[in-house]
């Protein structure tokens, strides 16, 4: 296991502090989420040193940052991507790709470009300039540039947020990708929650310069005190497997702890793993299994508790599926006709289940 | 060698010294001047275009007098043995370099500033060091800056006369350049080769001044080209 990132940063500026105590795990994708304005890009630039703080940092094992130590940004191990390319325009993409590249120690360097072009589709577009490619494709460039100086730290600051909707769907599959072949710890500011979903494994809660929490993410999703999620958007992600077919219907079963979720059949093998999402809205409660009903995705749930929602008419409900969380937002009528109590058996009956990742 | 070229030969040997210095000082200075938020900035600013409003000949009076024998650079030249500057090459060298400052200066910091601090801030997490920066990602993208000033700075040293004659004086060889020569020529009513060297001017500023604006047009109008 690699050792986990941890910073205590303390950065004043005259209309905004921020103050925060971050113990991250040394791999996976831990996004910064938070209302604009709550430092979380702040808390990237003093991470990397663009900005100055006060406090300590260690990075695998190394102290970027602590009383006596303050490295510049050009000695601190990382990678930055920033919202816009910034990629050199007096460059080529092979020019962009090498610029970090030749400036890593030949003993430091663990990714090479072949192996990077390939993960980020820059195979064809070697000998473009910036000015040439369209959005999504610069930042990958970006990206990839960032990679090859071989980083023990990835920072990400809300990469997708200048593209239109069809690059940000183009270059999604490419995140996920490296989430899955990087052993370091990524860093990821944004406020889409479908990207959160999607790439998240941890999730640091900020508002006004501070660590509201942090935690993994099917922890996290379903607390309701953290302004995660939009009341519409509430809901809870799950991490399962895929695990049977139903040729007839074209649906797949994915096993989770706790349960299992019927849906329609993507196109990945069994086997693989799965990331579902479940909004409370789509997920009603009975104290019988009704089979004479549409509804097929039925499980046995234990109330944890009953909430109050943004609106005075609706509740919401924490369930557990063995240790998978649920969440059910119904009317308060329903409720009390339920007569719902903490640690009752009940079905979930679950509407809808999206695939996120 | 005919006194014409020999003014010509010492003419462009002038421009090209001046310029080299020029580009090695004005560099650092105008990266100072477009990055620096120092109250200094806004006075020194003002010092370096003074050269451009003031009449040559004020410029070279109080340089001759700085640099006579009895003046303050006068006397420090002369302690360190190198004699006094006023009607030598090396005068004239210190006083062009003064008189093409903001030309120098000038296009430098407009490209400087033009430039995005997040190009710098990109080649610092690529592990570039600020003097690896400075010229693998400021000197290419300030290009079209850094052609302007040098061309303008040539140029300028070559057409300079007021200073020159302020300081210099008129000695073939050593101080008196095309400007002076045809100053001469046309006081001695030879017009004739006045004529040609005019002319010559005239035809050499109009070529420098059209290819920098076919190159500079060409780098700002479909990105820079390798």
């Amino acid at each position: 296991m690699s050792p986990r990132l941890q910073a205590q940063l303390h950065h004043q500026r005259p209309d905004f502090t921020l103050e925060v105590d971050l113990d991250l795990p040394g791999q996976g994708v831990t996004v910064l989420f938070g209302p604009s304005g709550c430092g979380k890009t702040t808390l990237l630039r003093c991470l990397a040193g663009l900005e100055s703080a006060r406090g300590h940092i260690t990075v695998a094992g190394e102290t970027w940052l602590d009383d006596r130590v303050q490295r510049p940004v050009h000695q601190r191990p990382l990678a930055y991507v920033f919202q816009e390319a910034s990629l050199f325009p007096h460059l080529s993409v092979t020019g962009n790709l090498h610029y970090g590249y030749r400036r890593t120690p030949r003993r430091l360097r663990q990714i090479h470009p072949p192996q990077v072009e390939a993960w980020l589709g820059l195979e064809t577009l070697r000998e473009r300039f910036p000015h040439q490619l369209s959005g999504g494709q610069r930042q990958r460039v970006a990206i990839a540039r960032a990679l090859l100086t071989s980083p023990q730290l990835l920072l990400m600051d809300e990469p997708l947020s200048a593209l239109d909707q069809a690059s940000k769907q183009d270059i999604l599959p490419y995140l996920e990708r490296l989430h899955r072949e990087l052993a370091i710890p990524v860093l990821y500011v944004t406020h889409s929650p479908e990207e959160m979903a999607r790439l998240a494994d941890h999730l640091v809660v900020m508002a006004d310069g501070r660590v509201r929490a942090q935690g993994s993410l099917t922890e996290l999703l379903p607390r309701l005190d953290l302004p995660v999620t939009s009341a519409q958007e509430v809901g809870v992600v799950i991490d399962a497997t895929l695990a049977a077919e139903d040729a007839d219907w074209h649906l797949s079963r994915a096993d989770f702890n706790g349960g299992a979720l019927w849906l329609p059949t993507p196109t990945r093998p069994l086997g693989s793993p799965l990331r579902l999402r479940v909004l409370a809205r789509d997920v009603s409660l009975a104290r019988q299994p009704h089979h004479d009903q549409s509804i097929q995705n039925l499980l046995p749930a234990t109330v944890v508790s009953v909430d109050s929602d943004h609106h005075p008419a609706m509740a919401l409900v924490r369930l557990a599926l063995a240790d998978t969380p649920l969440l059910a937002r119904l009317t308060r009528r329903a409720a009390d006709q339920l007569n719902l109590t903490p640690g009752q058996q009940l079905w979930a009956q679950v509407k809808s289940v999206a695939i996120v990742d | 060698m005919s006194a014409e070229w020999q003014a010509i030969w010492l003419t462009l040997k002038l421009a090209t010294v001046t310029t080299a210095i020029l580009l090695i000082v004005a560099t650092p200075l105008a990266w100072w001047l477009a990055r620096s938020r120092h109250w200094l900035c806004q006075p020194l600013a003002a010092v370096v275009a003074m050269p451009l409003v003031l009449p040559p000949t004020v410029l070279g009076f109080y340089l001759l007098i700085l640099m006579a024998p009895s003046g303050p650079v006068g006397q420090l030249t002369q302690s360190l043995g190198l004699g006094t500057l006023p009607f030598t090459f090396e005068g004239l060298v210190v006083a062009s370099v003064i008189y093409s400052l903001p030309f120098a200066v000038q296009p430098l910091q407009a490209a400087f500033s033009g430039l995005s601090e997040r190009m710098l801030e990109a080649a610092s997490t690529l592990r570039a060091s600020p003097l690896d920066r400075f010229f693998s990602v400021v000197l290419p993208l300030a290009r079209p800056g850094l052609l302007t000033a040098t061309v303008l700075t040539f140029a300028h040293t070559i057409g300079e006369f007021g200073v020159v004659l302020m300081i210099g004086g008129n000695i073939p060889g050593e101080t008196k350049v095309l400007s002076v020569a045809i100053y001469d020529h046309v006081e001695t009513l030879e017009y004739a080769r006045a004529h040609w060297l005019a002319g010559g001017m005239v035809a050499f500023a109009f070529l420098v001044l059209l290819s920098l604006y076919l190159i500079n047009g060409r780098l700002g109008g479909h990105g820079l080209k390798p």
